[in-house]
């Protein structure tokens, strides 16, 4: 899910680092030192979920829960995915310094949208399993979709000929998508029963 | 699982000031990321190459990072020369190689490569604490950097906590398959690293609430700029100025 450095064109760079910075100030400002240290192991927590490599037919893909850490964070994502992705680089070179803001971007995004549109729902208020074990499905699986989205439009904005490529993208995330959003759905459920005051954002 | 593989060694990259290394990563990877041409690229893969040697990594473990990194560039190379508008370079069958498609991939698999060894060389020779305070000292977000800072402290502890539950489930005979029993087991596991981290949240700020934190930490060695980071930082910054003047000459 990262775009390498090198590839987008100085325009999309440029935006993608405005839209990080805005989305960190946010973030930041929503969490006082008291929560730090929640964020700080919640984002080591999903770094390591980016670790996590479930099988997927003949191979395998990894999880990515930007759904979940949303609808668990809220605003917060932004500089806990931030962070994550900082530390993917410098440890294994992953993405870079100056595509860093669209990369960001492109998975914190999703996660606050997800954070409004089905945070509510999974709380742990919702009396109801099944819409719960819904809305976590349909975090997961769009947070993903709007992330491959994003990342495909800042492929295809940065050079009209990376647009086959960027349909590409989208592809390649569909399967991932439905994945993510199962484990969403269990990873969710699993959290209402045992711990509902991670869902309470 | 070792992270940071390159954090360790003797070198004048090794001894060089963190702080000195990002100003220098930074301007470097903002021209190479920015520029068009093959001349430009290509210098700085020169430079890339150039820190590689001063920097007395393995080559081995250098060349198998640069392979797996170079995952995105391969898909470039199977799609671009196929996908992207322009000239043919040449038809096969049915299909056709365009030529800019080829250009801009090779450009591409360039700068991406002297900005990974810039990557490997000036930041990935420094650990990620030295790195915090580095960034910290350079005026980011003092939250930011708190957060950077314990997310790496408990990476190790989360991922130690995860292969716990894991090989837990391994011994009771779970083998992942593509199905929905597997995706259950990992959302399961997943939740309850989750849950054991959120409380190891909650004790390890109340611990630091006792002991009287307030949101600093006091790094018992005070690194100074040398005469030698100096002269470094000069050489990179020129180097990234130089490079900036061949971008605007072509």
């Amino acid at each position: 899910m990262h775009i390498s450095e090198g590839v987008l064109s100085t325009p999309i760079l440029i935006g993608g680092g405005v839209l990080t910075v805005l989305g960190l100030s946010i973030g930041l400002k929503k969490i006082d030192y008291d929560r730090v240290m929640e964020v700080s192991i919640l984002a080591s927590t999903f770094f390591v979920a980016s670790l996590i490599h479930v099988p997927l037919g003949p191979g395998s893909v990894h999880l990515i829960l930007n759904g979940l850490l949303g609808m668990v964070l809220g605003w917060a994502s932004f500089p806990a995915i931030f962070i994550a992705l900082l530390l993917q680089a410098f440890f294994f070179q992953y993405g870079g310094l100056v595509v860093l803001g669209v990369n960001t971007f492109n998975m914190a995004a999703p996660a606050v949208l997800c954070f409004y549109l089905f945070g509510p729902l999974v709380s742990p208020l919702v009396k109801d399993p099944q819409r719960r074990a819904l809305a976590g499905f349909a975090g997961g699986f769009f947070s993903v979709f709007f992330s491959g989205i994003l990342m495909s439009s800042a492929l295809a904005l940065s050079d009209s000929g990376f647009f086959s490529i960027a349909q590409m993208v989208v592809a390649a995330h569909l399967p991932v998508m439905i994945i993510e959003g199962f484990i969403t759905m269990f990873t969710v459920s699993f959290l209402a029963k045992i711990k509902p005051e991670i869902l309470q954002s | 699982m070792t992270f940071e593989k390159f954090s360790q060694g003797e070198s004048l990259l090794h001894r060089t000031d963190t702080r000195v290394k990002l100003v220098s990563a930074i301007s470097l990877t903002l021209v190479i990321a920015l520029c068009q041409s093959f001349y430009t690229s290509l210098a700085g893969l020169t430079v890339g190459l150039l820190l590689l040697t001063f920097s007395r990594l393995n080559l081995r473990f250098v060349f198998w990072r640069l392979m797996l990194v170079n995952s995105f560039i391969a898909f470039l190379w199977i799609t671009l020369p196929l996908t992207y508008p322009g000239d043919a370079l040449c038809v096969v069958g049915p299909v056709t190689l365009s030529k800019q498609g080829v250009a801009l991939a090779a450009l591409i698999s360039i700068k991406a490569n002297a900005i990974i060894l810039f990557f490997i060389t000036l930041l990935a020779t420094s650990t990620v604490v030295d790195l915090g305070h580095g960034l910290e000292s350079l005026r980011l977000p003092k939250k930011l950097c708190l957060i950077l800072l314990f997310s790496y402290r408990y990476i190790f502890v989360v991922h130690q906590e995860y292969h716990r539950l894991l090989r837990a489930a391994k011994l009771r005979c779970f083998k992942p398959r593509t199905n929905l029993h597997t995706y259950r087991t990992y959302a399961y596991l997943f939740g309850m690293t989750l849950v054991k981290s959120w409380n190891r949240a909650e004790r390890v700020g109340q611990a630091m609430m006792l002991r009287g934190f307030h949101g600093r930490f006091y790094s018992l060695e005070e690194k100074t700029v040398t005469k030698v980071d100096v002269i470094f930082l000069i050489i990179m910054i020129s180097a990234a100025i130089g490079f900036a003047y061949i971008e605007l000459m072509k």
